[in-house]
């Protein structure tokens, strides 16, 4: 059996993480569920998961995000209450996407609505030779 | 198609490529397998003597041990990806979450296998993630579909 875990991630208005569960709990399959403070972690068979992972997006596309996970949820290695506490590895990088995921929600909209956004001029970084120049006319001569 | 993304890991770009219905090749996969093949060598990863021979296909020996483990999870990523999404310098990958040398080979070696390639930023604003969205959707709409379905976004 091919087995996968997704971890679901939600950044929602209209939706909390339970409700997510008590869906997943809902549905008939054969799937370990597992609420978290950001969202649910699925496991089960491949197809399974995949099949329900398209009617749990659909409860909230702009506010729902998906991605796979290497390790099942309670995994010995992984979890917090075996390793006694501790950030969660892999808590950085999702806090870092997270900080994201409104942005990304008001662009999925954009993009639905047909916008077609403008480029942006980014700030470029600090050319290293006027970096220089600039150090060169802060020095106080002796 | 299967699209390669950049960070690894991301779950921006893994959600993103997932739903305009392409396939994501995310480190999670190559993690997922390690971890549930039966056989435990040295957990949490099931490492096995074969795995360094992958990374020694992009590095030499005397470079860091590092390097090429982390080469040894990107091979089966790089040989499979037909098209990829790079975010540049993203800021997690600096410092000790990241190792700059196999970020920097990573990179090498996706201009080199001319694939469709995509570069951009990470978002800092709306405005920003409005492009950013827009220019990944326009990306992957212009390469071969998949054949899986994309999924429905309720309007």
């Amino acid at each position: 059996m091919d087995t996968i875990n997704k971890m679901i991630i939600v950044k929602s208005s209209k939706l909390l993480p339970s409700d997510i569960a008590m869906k997943l709990y809902e549905s008939k399959p054969d799937i370990m569920v597992k609420e978290t403070c950001y969202g649910v972690l699925v496991t089960g068979e491949r197809e399974v998961v995949e099949n329900l992972i398209l009617d749990i997006r659909k409860l909230d596309p702009y506010g729902i995000f998906i991605k796979e996970r290497g390790f099942s949820p309670g995994e010995p290695f992984r979890c917090r209450s075996y390793r006694h506490g501790g950030s969660k590895p892999g808590f950085h990088n999702l806090q870092n996407d997270d900080a994201m995921l409104t942005y990304i929600s008001s662009g999925l909209k954009a993009l639905d609505k047909g916008e077609i956004p403008v480029e942006i001029k980014r700030k470029k970084k600090l050319d290293i030779d006027k970096f220089m120049e600039i150090i060169k006319g802060s020095e106080v001569s002796k | 198609m299967k699209v390669f993304i950049y960070p690894t890991n991301s779950l921006i770009l893994s959600d993103l490529v997932e739903r305009f219905g392409h396939k994501p090749l995310a480190m999670m996969q190559v993690i997922g397998k390690k971890v549930r093949t039966q056989g435990l060598d040295s957990p949490p990863l099931n490492v096995t003597p074969e795995d360094p021979k992958f990374g020694l296909k992009y590095a030499a020996v005397e470079v860091p041990s590092g390097v090429r483990g982390r080469m040894a999870l990107f091979d089966p990523l790089l040989t499979q990806a037909e098209a990829a999404i790079v975010v540049v310098d993203p800021v997690l990958s600096f410092g000790c979450q990241g190792c700059a040398r196999t970020n920097e080979l990573v990179n090498f070696l996706l201009r080199g296998k001319k694939i469709p390639l995509l570069r951009l930023d990470y978002p800092n604003n709306e405005e920003e993630a409005k492009l950013f969205v827009y220019k990944i959707s326009e990306f992957l709409k212009s390469l071969k579909p998949e054949t899986a379905k994309p999924v429905e976004v309720k309007k």
